[in-house]
């Protein structure tokens, strides 16, 4: 198997979560060797606590042996650590499409608390910028949690047409 | 990955206080798991819980191999006597409600975030990598933690005397945070870490101003100096590794 076909066989596994976008579009796989027999595949976590890491590494094993590499190895590179910013834009229209709005540039998420806070209207301090409602496109939008049913996501709520979402955190 | 340093004990305990401190805080805001106050909170804390003990798994497999004695996270994690845990006295306290829970969770968070900034540099490139990594997921269980402590602390009156008894109760354990230790000289000679002490100033840089906006008086210091770092451990470590551990000890070997 050449390395070309590898990385075509892994842009279909679909992420156990987000099955809309593969593990390639999230950014996760970070190289692809071919070493003799072996098709050698270097992956990044996404969170350290995500329990999708363990599946997703079975299904890049699964699908290249399906695909005829008779020998597969998946090492873990931790650095540099992953980032939503490698999440390809095609990818982040994907997620849009799919309800889920996609993250903004992790780089501006890097500041730290501003405290005082404002009292009632604001004890929310993060996310600072308005993020637009996957379905309506409105910006009237308020967060619920910052956790979702991921780690990786936010849930938000639209204050137009009142329909939940869920928002994939720049990290 | 392999390491590039030698390693030697000041350096295996050095991973062990923060591993551990990860992985006890970890299996406290798993306790709840299906007792969160709403769904919204439930899920935040088994998320910050989950990442908490995704770091653990990182430095005790790291810890493992430097070590060379076989043994693996799991071992690690779950085989070792109280007094072999590193972990900070306050991370293994009660988490009594739901005041004491987000509150210990901003102290601590906010004391990880310059201590994973420091060990980005670490000439231990394994840590490193993992503090990369971690520093980013912090920064999300702090402000979730700094959200509450504010929202909370300048809140009702029951809220805030329940977050003002929290930060009476926590407070004295903060110190051990900074309290100097034999192995922080050997690690930062050897350029693998800081010295805890050095945080101080960028704990309460974060702290103070959060803990004013949740109009909470903060405690005088005291005496009082808690020896978690040490394997000197509180009452409440030996309940929690008895949970903690019971799988492992009951069924040694098991796997699922």
């Amino acid at each position: 198997m050449t390395v070309e076909r590898a990385w075509d066989v892994l842009s279909h596994v679909p992420d156990p979560e987000i099955p809309v976008i593969s593990v390639t579009e999230l950014g996760i796989v970070r190289d692809v060797r071919v070493c003799n027999d072996a098709i050698e595949v270097v992956v990044t976590p996404t969170y350290s606590g995500c329990p999708a890491t363990e599946v997703i590494a079975r299904s890049i094993e699964q699908a290249l042996h399906e695909a005829g590499a008779p020998v597969v190895r998946i090492e873990q590179r931790l650095s540099p650590a992953w980032t939503t910013d490698w999440i390809t834009v095609e990818a982040k229209q994907k997620l849009n499409a799919y309800g889920i709005a996609p993250p903004h540039a992790a780089q501006l998420e890097s500041l730290p608390p501003r405290f005082p806070v404002e009292p009632a209207e604001r004890p929310i301090v993060f996310t600072p910028r308005a993020i637009a409602c996957p379905r309506c496109a409105s910006l009237d939008t308020e967060r619920l949690s910052q956790f979702g049913a991921t780690a990786c996501k936010a849930l938000y709520r639209c204050r137009a047409c009142r329909e939940p979402f869920e928002y994939f955190k720049p990290l | 990955m392999t390491s590039t340093v030698k390693t030697n004990t000041a350096h295996l305990d050095y991973l062990l206080r923060i591993a551990d401190s990860s992985l006890i805080l970890g299996q406290r805001l798993s306790e709840w798991c299906g007792h969160g106050p709403v769904l919204e909170e439930d899920i935040a804390l088994a998320n910050t819980a989950l990442d908490l003990i995704g770091q653990a798994r990182l430095l005790l497999t790291h810890v493992g191999r430097l070590e060379d004695h076989g043994r693996d996270e799991d071992a690690l994690a779950f085989l070792r006597a109280e007094h072999a845990y590193r972990n900070v006295s306050m991370v293994e306290l009660p988490n009594e409600d739901f005041a004491r829970t987000v509150l210990r969770n901003y102290l601590f968070t906010s004391f990880q975030l310059p201590l994973w900034q420091a060990l980005q540099t670490s000439a231990d490139q394994e840590l490193a990598a993992i503090a990369g990594k971690s520093l980013k997921e912090t920064r999300y269980h702090q402000q979730h933690a700094a959200d509450w402590t504010v929202r909370l602390g300048d809140g009702t009156d029951e809220s805030h005397a329940r977050m003002q008894r929290a930060l009476d109760y926590l407070w004295p354990y903060t110190a051990e945070f900074f309290s100097p230790t034999p192995e922080d000289e050997a690690v930062v000679a050897a350029q693998i870490g800081a010295a805890w002490s050095t945080l101080q100033g960028a704990w309460e840089s974060q702290v103070m101003p959060a803990l004013a906006a949740a109009t909470l008086q903060v405690p005088q210091r005291s005496p009082f100096l808690s020896r978690g770092k040490e394997g000197v451990h509180t009452e409440h470590m030996g309940h929690l590794l008895t949970e903690m551990q019971y799988l492992q000890r009951t069924y040694p070997g098991g796997t699922w």
